[in-house]
């Protein structure tokens, strides 16, 4: 690359020119986007015009430097002056030839309608209306160029059809801009508004395309344009077999409207429709719906709803009677329709459409759907890609779902593991545990008030929440829970007790209001792989934290003389016991534990979700879930159970993805059935450890 | 010797009957519908309602303090009995009123179309007009009054046969009727379970037939019939845990395995229960809701049976009075402290609003009666009589494990 300092010269703007010659009028300041806008433009044109000699032999560039703007633009002076759709592209074609820096520019705002013509001389400027005069700037040097009376003004207007040609000109500008995001941005714009007149500018600045990103992005537009636009069948088949490689939605939704379709109905299927489907029916589509069809296509007569029928008895009852029935005896369906047929008979009101009317309307007519495109072998082709798309699609999806399962196990992990150890070891049900768990996110969402940094506060409120639900736990433990050992059941009331104890205690303190805690800004996003597979850094963060968890947990339990002890007391409290090891001090530890995992899972939790003083409520039946399947005292068993919900859960609501009640409903169901085929959960302890 | 009699046998029958009796005549005598108007209308129906909880309560107590399953699931069928019931409730009540307006017109309306106008009256709200098949019974008192009985009774049997042939016991069981309870109360959450979705029955306390009958005399006698209910449930309950049932069932909450291998077939005793007990619930529910006037699916939510378990656990467990006296203390006073009636404690630097720190003491006092007090309230009753329930055994023939061994009934040896 040669380096753009010299160039940018050129549109420096040259002060002396305007400044001495005319007075500038104070309070010309253009609207503040507009300003942007231009600033953007005149960005750009240094590096466009560095483009524009890259490619093209550098003595032609200078010669060309040499015309100006107005120059130009004068020898087409009528067409810029009143230009029309068909003919304008002479204007245009000089422009682009010219390759001036100021051209783009140019094209922007004569489309916007800021172009004037001074009478006088024939000139062109740029210009804004204030009061009864002009204040005018020079078309190549961005200069005040003085002002001129309304009357020696001509402004430039040009019609719709006119705009679009200039602004598709445009695009080609934008396409081979030096700036990365201003070309991704009209990549954008033309996916949002695909046209054919693109394709061809398009299709050019391929290229000449640096980013092989970028250069990618334009092949695949470029291929999606040409299956829609493209001028023969072969070259649109061609390119519609191309789509078929991709995923993206925009594939999808091009193959889609190659592929609309109308409905139709009619007597007979017309000679030369490309028909994607005929309907029967009763099975393609109920006999109500075909029915209407026929009535709105006025190739039969209306059905009479009770309604209509009601109204027309009414409006025709004669003296006590409606058609020589009594209006007393009009109280049941079969009256009704008899006085209705005596009126009809007689010609009064029209027939009663009956049910045999109906089934010979819908016999002799044909319901069909027809594609819009009329070539079938286009339609062919693109309903072939269609299915290798969505075959794709779905083997994507599928990825994508796994990916939500494993972020969704991972945060059941994270709040069943703590709920698992005390009751493998203690055989305790904390029902206080999902209050634990909003503990630890209250102690996140005070932590941030205090330290702005979400970075630190969030390394800060991770062991901080761990230490106050230890310490939570450990005094529940001591207070409570000690005193009601071979009770269970006892234990689990008396901590739904300390539940709804601090839960009111939580809403006493915070307020009802949901309270934000802010994740730090290298956690928001997300990893998108393509439309389809994508998740947010945050589940991945839980998910890695759930994995250290695991870990770090094994480690306790497996090298550790406390998680020796642990196990034996898990095993059979008595000869743990007997073995010297203090049950009472290992029951304070394991419950101290368990809490303070809850509490990290309740920062976990509360950097996706919102912190209330019911958000434990809304995870404990999940964790108890968890771990009833997974089975009691085993780290695996939690794991176990814990994907198997995340599993169920994402694979019911991918089913029936309207409904996530329904799913949540289903999900216990299947659970309760779970436990039929293997009461003690997934992973058993076996043996006299299992108990009783 | 006197002869052992039913009655001879539990003395609390007697009293418990009396004492509902006098009381349900006091009540009446000063309610406003008896002209004297020192206990206002929404008052008699508290007392009503409350009467049912106690109801339910008493079955409760039969399903956890006699036989040692701690259901989190008889507020579910406390709820169901109310949505049968507030199903032919809604339906004849829209019915009358619909059928005054269309006979309005000149002509008469016809069955299909009085249906048809009742449905989309009843499901406009959750957008359809359609009458979902559960509602195929709707139009019939006696269908939704077996129903009533039924549809609770059902899911207990078929929930509690699944749960106990599998033998998921203590604390599991507790998590899967709680599970249960969740998953019926999300379905109904929904607006195309066919029961308007969370905004469930409403209009209930106006009773169809008896429109010109006023509520001060309704409410009366809504208040008694849920006192004979109460009184007839609380006879029955004390007779099915008396005799060789009773022994049976305590056996099996005192210790499972022993029972089984005595030669009885557990799973038959609890599964009996645990219907018997749904349907007395549903029963209760019935009651409860044409005096509450509204009935949605919160009611049913997981929290309401555990305050119900709270209530019996306050109330004494293992003794039918003081399971019914414990839902009645709690619940009046629950309502008493969150109604915003009670004085607010000012303590110079924070003044306590209680409608704030109710649940706040409520989960404590709760925490220390099953610290300290087991026996509940029921447990001041012994003080008065100085009685055991049971006479203490010799502690010498303790048994092979630490659980085995009893000396007082329903607690185990430290």
């Amino acid at each position: 690359m040669t380096s753009p300092v010299p160039l940018q010269s050129i549109t420096k703007p040259i002060e002396c020119i305007a400044a001495d010659t005319f007075a500038v009028p104070a309070a010309s300041s253009p609207p503040q986007d507009f300003q942007t806008r231009l600033a953007m433009l005149r960005a750009l044109f240094p590096a466009l015009a560095l483009t524009l000699c890259l490619c093209l032999p550098s003595g032609k560039a200078a010669a060309q430097d040499q015309r100006d703007l107005q120059s130009i633009l004068q020898t087409e002076a009528e067409e810029v002056a009143s230009p029309g759709r068909r003919s304008v592209g002479s204007v245009i074609d000089a422009l682009v030839a010219s390759e001036l820096p100021q051209a783009p520019e140019f094209l922007q705002r004569w489309s916007e309608r800021e172009v004037l013509q001074r009478t006088t001389d024939g000139l062109f400027f740029y210009g804004t209306r204030e009061g009864d005069s002009y204040a005018l700037t020079d078309l190549s040097t961005g200069e005040p160029a003085g002002s001129a009376p309304a009357s020696e003004i001509e402004e430039i207007r040009p019609n719709g059809g006119v705009r679009r040609v200039i602004a598709s000109a445009l695009v080609q500008f934008q396409l081979s801009d030096p700036i990365e995001a201003r070309r991704i941005e009209a990549l954008d714009s033309i996916a949002r508004n695909p046209s054919a007149d693109q394709l061809e500018p398009l299709l050019a600045s391929i290229e000449d395309e640096p980013s092989p990103r970028i250069r990618a992005r334009k092949e695949e537009l470029a291929g999606m344009l040409a299956a829609t636009f493209g001028d023969t069948p072969e070259e649109r088949i061609a390119a519609i077999s191309a789509l078929s490689d991709g995923v993206s939605v925009q594939i999808r939704a091009v193959l889609n409207q190659i592929l609309s379709t109308r409905s139709e109905v009619g007597t007979e299927i017309p000679e030369g429709t490309n028909i994607a489907r005929e309907l029967t029916p009763g099975d393609d589509l109920t006999r109500d719906d075909a029915y209407a069809r026929l009535v709105s296509e006025d190739l039969a007569p209306e059905i009479q709803s009770r309604d209509q029928l009601k109204a027309a008895l009414t409006a025709n009852i004669d003296g006590g009677t409606v058609g020589g029935v009594p209006i007393g005896a009009l109280d049941t369906e079969e009256a009704r329709a008899r006085a209705y047929e005596t009126l009809a008979a007689a010609g009064t009101i029209p027939r009663l459409v009956t049910e045999e009317d109906v089934d010979a309307a819908l016999a002799s007519h044909v319901f069909f759907e027809a594609y819009d495109e009329d070539d079938p072998a286009i339609t062919d082709a693109a309903r072939a890609a269609l299915n290798e798309v969505e075959t794709r699609v779905a083997v994507h999806q599928v990825a994508d779902l796994a990916l939500d399962a494993v972020s969704l196990a991972s945060i059941y992990f994270l709040a069943a593991i703590g709920l698992a150890i005390t009751f493998g070891v203690m055989g305790v049900i904390n029902m206080a545990h999902g209050e634990f768990i909003m503990m630890g996110a209250y102690t996140g969402y005070v932590v941030q008030q205090i330290i702005p940094d979400y970075t630190v506060s969030l390394i800060v409120a991770l062991p901080l929440a761990f230490a106050v639900t230890f310490a939570a736990g450990v005094a529940m433990e001591r207070l409570v829970i000690r005193w009601l050992y071979h009770r269970p059941l006892e234990t689990l009331l008396a901590t739904f007790g300390i539940s709804i104890a601090l839960q009111q205690l939580a809403k006493n303190i915070f307020g009802t209001q949901a309270r934000p805690l802010t994740s730090p800004s290298w956690l928001e996003g997300a990893w998108v792989v393509n439309d389809v597979i994508g998740i947010a850094n945050i589940r991945i963060a839980i998910f890695v934290l759930a994995l250290i968890f695991l870990a770090l947990i094994l480690f306790i339990l497996k090298r550790t003389r406390v998680g020796l002890e642990v196990r034996a007391v898990t095993q059979n409290p008595g000869m743990a016991a007997s073995m010297g090891i203090n049950p009472e001090r290992i029951n304070m530890l394991t419950f101290g534990l368990g809490s303070g995992i809850a509490g990290i899972a309740g920062v976990a939790i509360g950097l996706y979700a919102q912190v209330t003083s019911e958000m434990g409520a809304n995870y404990i039946v999940q964790s108890f879930m968890t771990v009833v399947v997974g089975g009691v005292g085993n780290v695996w068993g939690t794991l176990a159970g814990a994907s198997l919900i995340g599993v169920l859960q994402k694979g019911i609501e991918w089913m029936n993805p309207s409904n996530t009640l329904a799913a949540q409903t289903y999900m216990i169901l299947f659970i309760i059935l779970f436990i039929q085929v293997r009461p003690k959960g997934i992973v058993a302890l076996k043996g006299r450890a299992a108990g009783d | 010797m006197t002869r052992k009699t039913f009655l001879t046998e539990n003395r609390s029958v007697f009293w418990f009957l009396l004492s509902l009796g006098v009381f349900a005549l006091i009540i009446t005598v000063l309610a406003d519908g008896s002209g004297n108007g020192m206990i206002s209308t929404s008052f008699v129906k508290t007392l009503g309602r409350t009467l049912c909880l106690m109801l339910v309560a008493i079955a409760m107590d039969v399903v956890w303090g006699y036989t040692g399953i701690l259901s989190l699931g008889h507020m579910a069928f406390f709820g169901l009995g109310g949505y049968m019931i507030g199903m032919w409730l809604m339906y004849a009540r829209t019915e009358i009123v619909l059928t005054a307006s269309l006979n309005a017109a000149p002509i008469p309306p016809t069955p299909e179309e009085i249906h048809d106008a009742i449905g989309s009256q009843i499901f406009g709200l959750v957008g359809s007009s359609e009458f979902p098949a559960i509602w195929y019974f709707a139009p019939s008192l006696p269908a939704q009054l077996a129903l009533v009985v039924l549809v609770p009774g059902v899911l207990a049997l078929v929930f509690g046969w699944l749960a106990f042939r599998s033998r998921v016991t203590g604390v599991y069981l507790s998590i899967l009727t709680q599970a249960m309870t969740l998953a019926l109360s999300l379905y109904l959450f929904q607006n195309d379970s066919g029961l308007r979705g969370n905004n469930g029955l409403s209009g209930l306390q106006n009773i169809p037939g008896l429109g010109d009958v006023p509520q001060s005399h309704l409410s009366i006698a809504f208040f008694w019939a849920s006192a004979v209910a109460l009184g007839a449930g609380y006879v029955l309950f004390a007779w099915v845990v008396s005799g060789k049932m009773g022994s049976v069932i305590r056996g099996v909450r005192d210790n499972e395995s022993r029972v089984r291998f005595l030669g009885y077939h557990v799973e038959s005793y609890k599964l009996f229960i645990f219907t018997l007990t749904g349907i007395v619930s549903g029963i209760a529910g019935a009651l409860y809701y044409p005096q509450a006037g509204i009935i949605n699916p919160n009611e049913i939510a997981p929290i309401a049976s555990i305050y119900l378990a709270v209530w019996v656990a306050i109330g004494g467990r293992g003794r039918l009075y003081g399971a019914a006296i414990g839902a009645a203390v709690v619940s009046l006073l629950s309502s008493w402290f969150t109604g915003g009636s009670a004085p607010d404690v000012n303590l110079g630097i924070y003044t306590i609003q209680w409608t704030d720190w109710w649940l706040v003491l409520l989960g404590l006092s709760f925490v220390a009666v099953t610290l300290l007090a087991p026996k509940g309230i029921g447990g001041l009753f012994d003080l008065i009589g100085n009685r055991h329930p049971v006479p203490a055994t010799s502690s010498t023939a303790a048994g092979p494990d630490l659980g085995a061994r009893r000396t007082v009934e329903g607690e185990e040896e430290k």
